[in-house]
């Protein structure tokens, strides 16, 4: 493993866990892919080629120069440049907190991917549940900005999200609950900072 | 005179013109029994003849892309601010290639050279040119260059139609088109507007059917509101806005019907300048070669399977103020290249600029150029 993608795996572990859910040679769309760290990666060590969406300017350019193919677009605008099923895979990492339209994406994902791969903070762990009860809100490594700096516009916990995914009939295949990097079997919803799910339409 | 001190620039260039002996068939039918292209070279063509890059024209445009002329040294190529050393499109490691395309009245051979088979100017018996048979005369330019292969094609507007037909005519011929401020096809609002400026030129009482070279007139008159109706088309209501805003050219109204506001002013200004410089038979000519420009026509309207035969890695590139060829349009290509498993990257720049966007230096746009370019293997 190259130096620049040990730093990314460490930096953010759950795409370590999207990147072991996808197979090699997948055809995978990355949504909100900021500088194209994770197609990069997947090229490299998976040959699966993609491309990402991203709607900031400068992610955007770094994409380019990171030799990734980028989309420039709003997710929000839901994703009418894909056609159906054209994916193996549709990844939305750390993103689904900060969209206004969540059952949307979702279905969007589904549509134009075999399956989609998701991951959030979960507003469930403990030491979010105890800054609430200290009457705060939290920030933590996994929740890193102050209420009034955050993109995050939708925070949920593991539980509500399979709510979600059972509501709208999403089938999750895989669920890995971590914190600080490390899988958390016991109590997830507690003792997680990060879920990371494996879904395909119910 | 501050170019010749400028190390960004490519200073001083000289025009060429490329003969070529054998006919070239075009669209519509018409054979030309032998053509000219004027064409500018910057940089070197490296040992492998791998770095070459064409850049393609405009409506009112030419070969002239970068630097200036010895004798004109205010004559800075109309993509000057792209193409240079250290430049986004840099010429120490590419070759760049500006041609003007066929039908123009800037060196290449057009309406205004002479008909071999009469001795007189063309005129109006200067045949329809289209996007296509402007490739096809490109490539044949890229034969005589020793250019097997293209590294880039880019364009902007009419010149990433262009870029775009060349993956289509010339798929193994091109390995990365740049289409910038493009649409797929002109809208019926865009053929208006073509329309508008034609008949502005053809009802002039000088134009004289389009023979009006051997009459010594020009039609400018037609040719003075072409370019006004043209111009509104190419800025953006706010950047009209910023620019002029109401303004009044003599402070106050004048209940005349002189020129009251600064845009007027400035139409007529842009009208009347290009009226001197421009040819009207090759203004019909390019606003045809626009309306006619429609790669899915001839798969019953399906751009998808009209770009399957595509190969070339693209980068496809918008401005949202840009209401000629709005984003949308360029989102068209881009669905139809996902649809083909191509390569393509898309960015929808916030620039202010309109259409004319592509021709001015946005920060994100150059940056998103220089760094696409930068990764063009040699």
């Amino acid at each position: 493993m190259k130096e620049e993608e040990k730093a990314l795996l460490s930096a953010r572990p759950d795409l370590a866990a999207i990147a072991q859910w996808v197979a090699p040679g997948a055809r995978v769309l990355d949504l909100g892919c900021g500088d194209g760290a994770l197609l990069r990666y997947l090229w490299q060590a998976r040959q699966a080629p993609g491309y990402g969406v991203e709607i900031d300017d400068d992610s955007v350019i770094a994409c380019v120069a990171n030799d990734v193919n980028v989309i420039q677009a709003d997710l929000e605008g839901g994703l009418s440049l894909f056609s159906d099923g054209s994916f193996d895979c549709v990844i939305l990492s750390q993103t689904l907190q900060a969209m206004r339209h969540q059952e949307a994406i979702l279905r969007e994902m589904l549509r134009v991917g075999r399956e989609a791969i998701v991951s959030f903070p979960n507003f469930g762990h403990w030491s979010a549940r105890l800054q609430v009860a200290l009457g705060r809100m939290p920030v933590s490594e996994s929740l890193p900005y102050e209420w009034y700096e955050t993109p995050n516009l939708h925070h949920c916990t593991v539980t509500d999200f399979e709510d979600l995914c059972r509501k709208i009939s999403i089938r999750i295949s895989e669920r890995l609950v971590l914190h600080e990097g490390r899988p958390v079997t016991v109590m997830p919803n507690l003792l997680g900072s990060l879920a990371v799910y494996r879904s395909t339409a119910g | 005179m501050n170019a010749p001190h400028d190390p960004s620039s490519v200073g001083a260039v000289v025009a060429q013109k490329a003969q070529f002996a054998s006919p070239i068939k075009l669209r519509g039918g018409a054979v030309l029994p032998s053509f000219e292209l004027a064409y500018e070279t910057y940089g070197t063509l490296n040992a492998a003849r791998s770095n070459a890059v064409l850049v393609c024209h405009a409506l009112n445009a030419s070969h002239h892309v970068a630097g200036y002329y010895e004798n004109e040294k205010d004559n800075l190529g109309w993509w000057d601010n792209l193409v240079g050393p250290g430049k986004p499109l840099d010429t120490r490691r590419f070759f760049v290639v500006g041609t003007n395309y066929l039908g123009s009245c800037f060196g290449s051979t057009g309406p205004a050279s002479v008909n071999p088979a009469t001795g007189k100017p063309w005129g109006a018996d200067f045949p329809v040119v289209t996007v296509e048979d402007w490739v096809a005369a490109q490539a044949r330019l890229a034969d005589q260059l020793g250019i097997e292969r293209f590294a880039g094609v880019i364009g902007g507007s009419l010149g990433a139609m262009q870029a775009l037909q060349w993956t289509l005519s010339y798929p193994d011929r091109i390995r990365h088109s740049l289409v910038i401020a493009a649409a797929p096809r002109l809208s019926a609002q865009n053929i208006a507007f073509n329309e508008v400026a034609r008949q502005a030129i053809m009802t002039d009482p000088d134009f004289h059917g389009g023979h009006y070279y051997e009459k010594g007139v020009v039609p400018g008159r037609g040719l003075r509101i072409a370019r006004m109706i043209g111009h509104i088309t190419y800025l953006s209501n706010d950047a009209m806005m910023e620019k002029f805003g109401r303004l009044l050219r003599r402070g106050a109204l004048g209940f005349d019907f002189d020129a009251d506001f600064e845009i007027e002013s400035y139409l007529r200004y842009q009208g009347e300048k290009f009226s001197t410089y421009f040819d009207a038979n090759t203004y019909l000519r390019i606003t045809k070669a626009l309306d006619y420009f429609d790669p899915a026509a001839d798969f019953g309207g399906d751009l998808t399977a009209a770009l399957a035969r595509a190969k070339a890695a693209f980068l496809v590139v918008s401005f949202k103020s840009d209401w000629r060829f709005a984003p949308p349009r360029s989102r068209e290509i881009v669905r139809a290249l996902l649809d083909n498993r191509r390569i393509v990257s898309y960015l929808e720049i916030d620039a202010p600029g309109g259409h004319d966007a592509f021709l001015l230096e946005d920060a994100r746009y150059h940056a998103a150029l220089r760094a696409y370019f930068a990764n063009i293997d040699l």
